[in-house]
């Protein structure tokens, strides 16, 4: 699917508008879009929509052996793997795993045996710009949300206890770094925080901080070959502290009432956050579905149709490996019946009757010959 | 000696809603039960020539998985989506374009290539995409016991002894895809598919709801 390129016009237009401190959508230079963070069914599945753009990210664990140092995995998929998401990817790695905000220490099961391994899946619903900031929202929140599976240790033997029987245990986590986009146009004289997709497409350059609330920058990353000023990222650097410590509020919010609903026992997941009172959406209840002549039509049917063969032929084994079932149609390609045929009278005049019975026998089958081969699967 | 001809088999709630995307020409999200798929639509666009059809629109159905790579089950129900999309949708009248259907799952908890049919289903018609006939997926399971089960959870697919998915379209309710899973006998698949037919008439009575509401002026 190729992108619809940007009109020169629009393109002008964008900008001229950006001149004037304007934006599409009436913000202010350093405003965020609108953050709504919602929770899945699970532990550890989140979906945040900033603005239009919509993420969702959700965990899956295993213990695994690992004989050198522990680590966690981190991975992004978009919906098309491309530059982008290489891009996202590396990003959302060295955010996450460099900046160690997660106790890794505490994830270990055996010293040098076992380690647990996380993978954090973000997945792009929706595109309308700034993904990275999103992404780091949704990654860093879903892991605060994570509750692992409790062990215990008997020497080498692990028990792994289900949620039914311990509650699972929260990740530790030691600070949680969020990224803010900066946006530059006309070689870096104007700049604008959280850029929609129309605004990346005219952009010149991205410059991308990651901190936490405590004021610590956990990665830098300028792109797009645009040259700035010091001053310039100093003063994005405090921009981004001051928007960084609004996220992390909203983070805790979200995370303190998602636990206080869950005590209480009420219903979580996608499907209760589902909107209600928009005209483009609707729920209904359980109902039930009358069967009253299920069985008549079924019987119908099957005495409309052709009785199935009583036998079904199981499957041979002529050699390890391969199944054989049925003995096979007569070859009626037209092209080698002659052969067949030659071979035949060849085989009548140097054997006696008996083989001849026996070679009639193969070839004259009833149904199909179906071959089986089993190869080791992965 | 109604009774014993009665059965009432439950259609777990679902709720649905369109246009929730902004990028995709179409999306919407089904939810049943516990199960919910997000689906988006782009199309009629562009087609690499290498997957032009002359004569009609060439459709790709992507699923993805909540965790994890797309692995040889998401193919095989990309497979089952398509030809069901495939039956129903008048892809002769936008030759050489593609169109473009992506399934996110975003929480499984069974029955979950039936909502994969009904979001597809709810996301073509959000997209304006012309169709000959509406779609929708229903599944049935048979319990160890020989009881028939529509729209199963987890927990109750894993105790059954057959799976069922069937595509049941909305012109004549006949079965435009089924896919199964197990070991049932010639007269169990017959009731399941009558089952099948007869709780389709659900489904699409909430598509109509649905759509009657969306373009309602007054609620």
């Amino acid at each position: 699917m190729k992108d619809t390129p940007l009109s020169n016009c629009e393109r002008d237009f964008l900008l001229k508008a950006i001149e004037e401190k304007k934006r599409l959508d009436g913000r202010q230079t350093y405003d965020y879009r609108k953050i709504k963070i919602s929770f899945g069914t699970d532990y550890g599945c989140c979906f945040v929509d900033l603005g239009q753009t919509r993420l969702s990210c959700s965990h899956m664990f295993a213990i695994v052996c690992q004989t050198e140092h522990l680590c966690t995995l981190s991975s992004v998929f978009t919906v098309r793997q491309s530059e982008l998401s290489v891009k996202l990817n590396r990003q959302l790695e060295r955010c996450l795993r460099n900046s160690k905000c997660i106790d890794t220490e505490s994830l270990c099961v055996v010293s040098g045996e076992k380690v647990w391994q996380i993978r954090v899946d973000v997945h792009t619903l929706n595109n309308d710009g700034n993904l990275m900031d999103a992404a780091s929202i949704a990654a860093i929140t879903a892991l605060c949300h994570f509750r692992r599976p409790d062990v215990s240790t008997q020497g080498q033997e692990v028990t792994v206890y289900s949620p039914e029987e311990r509650d699972p245990i929260p990740l530790s986590i030691y600070h949680m770094p969020i990224s803010v986009s900066f946006a530059f146009f006309q070689q870096g004289t104007y700049l604008l925080v959280d850029p929609c997709e129309r605004e990346e497409r005219v952009m010149d350059g991205l410059l991308v901080i990651a901190m936490n609330k405590h004021r610590e920058i956990c990665s830098i990353q300028s792109s797009g070959g645009i040259m700035l000023l010091k001053e310039q990222v100093m003063r994005c650097s405090k921009i981004a502290g001051v928007k960084v410590s609004e996220i992390t509020e909203l983070i805790n919010e979200a995370l303190l009432n998602d636990r206080k609903a869950r005590k209480a026992g009420g219903k979580c997941g996608f499907a209760e956050s589902m909107p209600q009172e928009r005209i483009t959406a609707l729920k209904k209840d359980e109902t039930p579905v009358e069967m009253t002549d299920v069985t008549e039509t079924a019987n119908g049917i099957i005495q409309k149709g052709e009785a199935a063969p009583q036998t079904v032929p199981s499957p041979v084994v002529p050699v390890p490996g391969v199944g054989q079932v049925g003995q096979g149609l007569q070859n009626s390609w037209g092209l080698e019946d002659d052969d067949e045929d030659d071979y035949e009278e060849e085989k009548n005049d140097n054997s006696g009757d008996e083989q001849v019975e026996e070679v009639t026998k193969m070839d004259v089958g009833e149904g199909g010959l179906l071959f089986i081969y089993l190869d080791s699967l992965m | 000696q109604r009774s014993s001809n009665e059965l009432y088999l439950r259609c777990q709630e679902f709720g649905c809603e369109q246009s929730l995307l902004s990028r995709p020409d179409g999306s919407a999200s089904f939810v049943q039960g516990d199960t919910s798929v997000m689906a988006g639509v782009y199309g009629p666009a562009e087609v690499k020539v290498s997957k032009e059809i002359y004569d009609r629109a060439t459709l790709e159905v992507l699923v993805q998985p909540k965790v994890g790579l797309p692995s040889v089950r998401e193919r095989s129900q990309e497979q089952c989506v398509r030809e069901t999309c495939e039956a129903s949708l008048l892809l002769t009248l936008h030759p050489r374009s593609s169109l473009t259907l992506i399934l996110q799952v975003l929480h499984d908890d069974g029955s979950l290539l039936s909502c994969c049919l009904n979001a597809a289903c709810m996301a073509l018609m959000d997209a304006g995409l012309p169709m000959s006939c509406l779609f929708c997926g229903v599944t049935c399971a048979i319990s160890t016991d020989g009881q028939i089960i529509t729209d199963p959870t987890a927990a109750q697919e894993k105790e059954s002894r057959a799976l069922m998915t069937f595509a049941i379209d909305s012109a004549k309710h006949s079965v435009l895809m089924s896919s199964t899973k197990g070991s049932f006998s010639v007269h169990e698949l017959q009731q399941c598919i009558a089952v099948s037919q007869k709780a389709s008439e659900k489904i699409f009575q909430f598509y109509r709801d649905s759509v009657k509401r969306r373009y309602s002026k007054s609620l």
